[in-house]
Parts: structure tokens; sequence; C-alpha cells
């Protein structure tokens, strides 16, 4: 292959994936006006790209796609179920040509475009006929693009109101201000042309003028944005179509923007505050006052107040908790399409669809999960006949399963596969030079070779588990979350990826802990128990120290010695247990103060890259205390080459 | 020697039209992948020429256009419009704001080669 034919190949790749992911959102949330002109783009791309490599085939077959994206972005033909079906499965088509083109061929599409011009004419739908005459001025008018015009037709028939905004900030940096602005305006409507401009601007600087759709009246959105905004096309009442009878309508459910109820929790957990600091009061009144009426008043109605708390905060936890079958639906997807691409056959079952998770990580654990189960597809899955050869249906199986743990939810995918083969990964990791050649490694520490990041036992990058992304973001991922991994695996039975989260990670219990001079806050869902030890107890093998905990041998490490400060020279300390089955270590600390509510809040983009750390929480008196990244500190406790030395 | 923006937002492109632009001449390139990132290079350095794509993300060509024609610190600078058949409409648009000229893709290095030395020379 040329060389240029393998950029040409790794673009077109990444276009349809991302054409792809975008189907996938137009079909759960229906056709937005900015997703389906996302998907014409990335055939507008395509077809440009291969047009220059001289594929004709995909040239003429992505021309073919773009066409009906951009009747469907123009209006001129309705968006339904059966048009996005027919996309996947052209994308599917597309893949193949692509694939052939890495492999030599040169593909031959014609059925493709016959299929899809005979698709295109049975297809119909409305054509906008507002006509924009008189209502916007020509200036306006004449730098907009087929497309702006369009909708900002389809905007004005449906009675929103259209406004200017202008905007000036500096050359140098306004690409963030300028998108924080972009932000806010589709929070409120549709953002429809951004058009810079340097008209009446200061040299250094640069405006923009965008021109955007809102429901609102003039009156409500100039509060917001003060003088910068104008008001070119009122909003008014458009008379509802009749629509045919829909049970939706009778629902009483609304949607809410998780950021809203984001905000709710947050107010919640400075109440909470709040609350805290009328109970000090309470405190120091009855030092002073004694038990007096007036005291006792004060802790019921604190009381009172704590439980209202409560009540509202597990109330709003309780709107943000969605059903597990929401991800189990993508994956399904997902497998489905990397199945077809791996020419496999698989079985798929879901269990437990009905467990619930916090929306937010809901959402955040897709991208682990179909690293997972394209891993599974692609390494654990025998092709049929090997699986025939190995006296196993030839049909492989895959079950995910979701159920609740105490106060985690754990997500299970499992493949009847070949299982992890042990020797290949010590193989290649004497390669590496990860393990020294003749060493001996427990199980668990074998499996954490696999999360080593730039380890693969694959000779060469697999077309189905992607370019780039190994298991070691995944473990990332999850840790972010406060979440971690387990895998059991049995060389050719299967493997097992289990996925451990705390339910949510809006409000977690934390136990504060002191460490010399500084305070944390470790959050009580990673922690097993805690204990008063003698510091001379703690036993030291191979480097490194040990406590022995119930005849069992628990790792321990020193938070002092991980953030390099000074610890107490008592001979009484504490370790606090965390982490779970293999993967538990102590952590030796100072003093433990008990528990405490706390609304952890993220250090910001500056000190992102700090380890060990899952963000800040504010503890009443102003207190601030860093809480601790566990799974984090874990990883680094048992990479450490002390403990994985052999 | 004479500089030329390119704005194009898929890299494989970018870096062809670049490789063309570099044996039309002797020229100094400098690339940008969105509308955003043109606007920030433009006061940088003098430009003699800027070639570029329609559909970008953030602010497509037509817009850019629109801009470098309308400010007098650019409207002297020439623009090449590099599009596909798709957005016919959209290209006399370009070409009613100021555009010089434009170019189909898939293009003949050829024809990029001769329309830069024609657009330049005028």
């Amino acid at each position: 292959m040329k060389s240029s034919d393998r950029e040409f190949i790794a673009e077109a790749e990444d276009i349809l994936n991302e054409a792809g992911r975008l189907l996938i959102e137009i079909q759960e949330g229906g056709p937005k006006p900015d997703g389906v002109n996302a998907i014409f783009r990335a055939f507008h791309t395509l077809k440009g790209l291969s047009g220059l490599f001289g594929h004709k085939g995909i040239t003429d077959l992505s021309h073919a796609l773009e066409s009906i994206l951009d009747d469907l972005r123009l209006g001129k033909i309705a968006f339904s179920d059966r048009l996005v079906e027919f996309l996947f499965g052209k994308l599917d088509n597309v893949r193949g040509a692509i694939e052939l083109v890495k492999n030599g061929g040169e593909p031959d599409t014609a059925a493709d475009l016959d299929e899809i011009e005979s698709f295109r004419k049975g297809l119909s739908g409305p054509v906008s006929t507002q006509s924009l005459e008189g209502l916007l001025d020509e200036t306006i008018l004449k730098v907009l693009s087929e497309y702006e015009e369009h909708r900002l037709k389809t905007n004005i028939s449906e009675g929103k109101g259209i406004y200017f905004l202008r905007k000036v900030f500096d050359i140098g940096e306004f690409d963030r201000s300028l998108e924080n602005v972009m932000k806010e305006v589709k929070g409120m409507g549709e953002l429809i042309s951004t058009l810079p401009t340097s008209e009446g601007v200061q040299p250094g600087n640069i405006g923009f003028n965008l021109l955007f759709s809102c429901p609102k009246p003039f009156e409500e959105l100039s509060e917001y944005f003060g003088e910068a905004l104008e008001e070119l096309v009122k909003p008014r009442t458009v008379e509802a179509k009749p629509v045919s009878i829909s049970l939706k309508s009778a629902s009483t459910a609304v949607r809410v923007d998780i950021e809203k109820l984001d905000r709710i929790l947050n107010t919640i957990g400075e109440l909470t505050l709040t609350k805290s600091a009328v109970k000090r009061v309470a405190d120091e009144m009855r030092e002073t006052l004694g038990h007096s009426a007036l005291v006792l008043d004060v802790y019921k109605i604190n009381q009172s107040l704590e439980r209202r708390l409560l009540e509202l905060q597990s109330q709003v936890l309780e709107i943000r908790m969605v059903p597990i079958g929401q991800i189990f639906g993508r994956l399904q997807q997902v497998i489905k399409r990397y199945c077809k691409e791996a020419g496999k056959h698989i079985d798929l079952a879901m269990y437990g669809e009905e467990t619930e998770l916090d929306k937010y990580l809901a959402e955040q654990v897709i991208d682990p999960l179909v690293h997972i189960v394209r891993n599974a597809i692609d390494h654990g899955i025998e092709s049929a006949e090997e699986r025939a050869r190995a006296g196993k249906k030839e049909e492989g199986s895959i079950v995910l399963k979701a159920f609740q743990r105490g106060n985690h939810v754990v997500i299970e995918v499992r493949d009847d596969g070949r299982g992890i083969d042990f020797e290949r990964v010590m193989r290649k990791a004497v390669e590496k030079g990860m393990v020294e050649k003749g060493a001996v490694l427990q199980k668990r520490e074998m499996l954490e070779i696999l999360f080593t990041p730039g380890f693969s036992t694959k000779e060469s990058v697999s077309e189905v588990s992607g370019r780039g992304v190994g298991l070691d973001i995944v473990r990332d991922k999850l840790s972010g979350m406060g979440g971690f991994h387990d895998i059991e695996t049995e060389l050719g039975m299967g493997t097992t990826f289990s996925v451990t989260l705390p339910i949510t990670l809006a409000v977690i219990k934390s136990l504060v802990v002191r460490v010399g001079d500084e305070r944390f806050g470790i959050p009580l869902t990673s922690i097993s128990e805690t204990q008063a030890i003698n510091v001379p107890d703690l036993q030291s093998i191979e480097g490194r120290k040990v406590y022995n905990l119930r005849e069992e041998m628990l790792p321990v490490t020193s938070l002092s010695e991980v953030f390099q400060f000074e610890a107490d020279k008592s001979d009484r300390s504490f370790i606090v247990v965390v982490g779970f089955g293999e993967r538990r270590i102590g952590l030796l600390v100072d003093e433990l103060f008990g528990q405490q509510e706390i609304v952890i809040k993220s250090l910001g983009d500056y000190l992102r890259s700090v380890k060990g750390f899952a963000g800040a929480a504010e503890i009443g008196r102003h207190d601030v205390i860093l809480v601790l990244d566990v799974e984090s500190i874990i990883e680094e406790s048992l990479r450490q080459k002390g403990n994985l030395h052999v | 020697m004479k500089s030329i923006l390119i704005v194009e937002d898929s890299a494989t492109t970018r870096s062809l039209i670049r490789a063309v632009v570099e044996e039309a001449g002797e020229f100094e390139t400098v690339e940008a992948s969105t509308g955003f990132e043109a606007l920030k290079q433009l006061p940088a350095r003098n430009f003699d020429l800027i070639i570029t794509d329609i559909n970008m993300p953030d602010i497509n060509g037509l817009e850019l256009i629109n801009f470098v024609k309308t400010d007098s610190r650019y409207q002297g600078i020439p623009m090449i419009i590099i599009s596909t058949e798709k957005s016919d409409e959209d290209r006399k648009r370009g070409i009613a704001m100021g555009a010089s000229a434009y170019i189909t893709k898939p293009f003949k290095a050829k024809a990029l080669q001769e329309t830069i030395n024609k657009v330049l020379t005028a």
C-alpha cells in the first residue's frame, strides 16, 4: 500500500467512525439540525478526500449518500427510522469499500448506487416555502450559505424569534470566549451563523455577529445578553399543526438538562454546610448557655432541617438515575456492527437492564464499555472454525449483566472465547522489557501488565479494537469516575470483565483523615475498614511495608511518602484499608476525624495533571480539603517496583 | 517569498494542497485546520493568497471570505475556493463576495498551480 493511501484510509476511517457515532445520536435523540449537518459534512469530506486519491467507487458512493443527507438537512425529505436504518447499512458498505482499498483492491459500488437512487426516489418531504424578502437585511442574507439560509427560513416559519448578537474579543484568545458564548446561545435556541467581522472593531480585537433563533421574546433575552442583542424577527405563536394522537403527549414527564440538576445538588451541598454551621453555633451556645430551652429549640430545628435536606437530596439523586438498559441498547448496536466487521457471529444476552445508575456516570462509562466489548469480539471470541475445533458452539456468546452491590453498580461483560493466554502475555512482557526473563508473577500481577500503557499481545493493530486506545485508558477513565475493574479469565473458557462504579458521584460520604499538618477526604465507598496500629508492628517484605491483618499480609502505603511531607513521629498510627479483593492496600495516616458528607469540586484544568486527587471539597468554616483518588493511589502503589519485583 | 494560507479541515487534503502549492513555486505555506485558526493567523503575517474550503466546522469558508473582503487590512488578498461540486450554490455566493477563483475537488495539481499563478500575477 502506498503511504498516501495509508493516510487516506486513516482519515476515512476516522470520518466513518464519527458518522456512525452521529447516526446513533440522531437515531436516539431525533434529527437535530447540527447533527444532521455534521453527518452531511462527514460524507462531503469523504467524497472530496476519496476523489483526491482517485478512488472513484468510494467517491460515487459518498456522493450519493451526501445527496440524501443534503436533502435531509435542507428539509427536502423527511426524517424517518427507515432512513436511519438505510444509512447505517450503507455506512457499513462504505467501510467494506475502504477495507477493500486497504487490501489493494478497488471497490465496485454500482449496485449500491442503484439501490441508493431507487431509495431516494421513494422519499419525499416538506419543502420550506418561507420567503425572507423584507424580513432581513440584504447584507446579512448574502453571506449565509444555502444550509444556513434554509435553517433561517425553517426557524422563522416555526415562529421562532431571530436575533443578532454582537461580541468583540481579543484576537489572540477569542476562541475560548467565543465558544462559551456559542454554548450559551445553543442552550437557548439554534445558532444559525457565526460571522466574524472587523467593522467598528479596535485593532487587536475581532468582532463576531451571531445569528440565532430562539422562541423567547427579546425582553427576556436582552436581560441576559444586554445591549449587544438586536431583534431581527419577533417570535410569534404558531398554530400547532394537527398531529396524530400520541400517547407521549399524555405523559407528565419533562426532560431536564443534567446541569440543572447539578446546580440543585450544589445548592443542597452548600445548604448542608450552612446546616453544619448552625449546629456549630448551637454547640457554642450550649457551652455558654447550658441546656436552655432556646438551645434545645435550635437543636430541634437543626435536626428537622437535616432530615428535610436528606430527603431533598435523595429525591434529586433519584431524578438523575437512568436504567442501564439505555447503555446496553447502545452497546447492542456497537456489537452488531463490530461483529459484521470482524465476520463473527455472536449471541448476545442482557440481564439487569432495569438497574439504575447516575446519568452522568452512565454517559461516561459508555466509552470504556465499548472498548471492553470490542476486545471481547476481537481478541476473545474465536473464529467459527477455531470454535468448532475446540468443540464449542459455532456462535460465540457475550453476556452483558448489571446489578447493584451496596453503594455500587457492577456491569459485567462476559464472553465464552479463548480466555487470556498468560504465557503469551508473559512472553510479550519480557520482549518489551516490562518483566525480567524467568520471573514468576502472580495472576493479579500478570493482569496488571495488560493495563500498562503500550502493551498489546496483538502483532498488528486490529481493525475492530481500533487504533491507539489501550486498556490503560479504560482504567484511567474508570478511576476518574471513582470506579474500578476486575478480570476473571480461564484459558479456553472465556473472560469476564467487570466494571464497578459508585451509584452516584454527586454527593458522597467521606472519611476525613490527618497526615502531618494536612487533612484529606477518602470516599467511604472505597474503604472496607480502619484499624489502629502500633507502627513497630509494620513489617518489611522485599523492601515494602506490610501489615499482618488477621493473618493476611496487607501492603501498606504511607500517604506522607506518597505526597512527600512530614508525618507524626508517633508509634501509634492508623491504617485505612481501601480497595477490594486482591487489590487492597492500607493507607497509613496519623489521625481519623470521622465521616462527613461532601460535594466534590473539580480541581480545574490547571491542576488536572496532578495525580492522586479526585478533587477538593469544603468542610465547614471555609476549610478546604483534598479528596483522594483511591484507585490511582492503589494503582501507583501496586505498580511500584518493590511490589512487582520478583 | 510569497506566503499562502491554506484553510482546510481535512488533514490529508490539506497536506496534499500544501504539496501541490509548494511544487508550483517558491511559496511559504501556513496551514489552518479551522476557520477560527485562519482568523488567528491573519494578523500574524502579510499573506499574498488564501486558499479555502467552504464546508468546515466553526465558521465556514463563506464567512471567512466575507471577513477578509470587508476588512480594509486584508481585502486586497486574493482568495481561491477549493470545494466539491455539491456546493455549487455556495460557490457562486463565494465568488459574489469577492473570491478570485474556484477549483472543484477532486482537483488536478496542474489546474490548481495554474490558478495560483494566474491569481497572483493578476
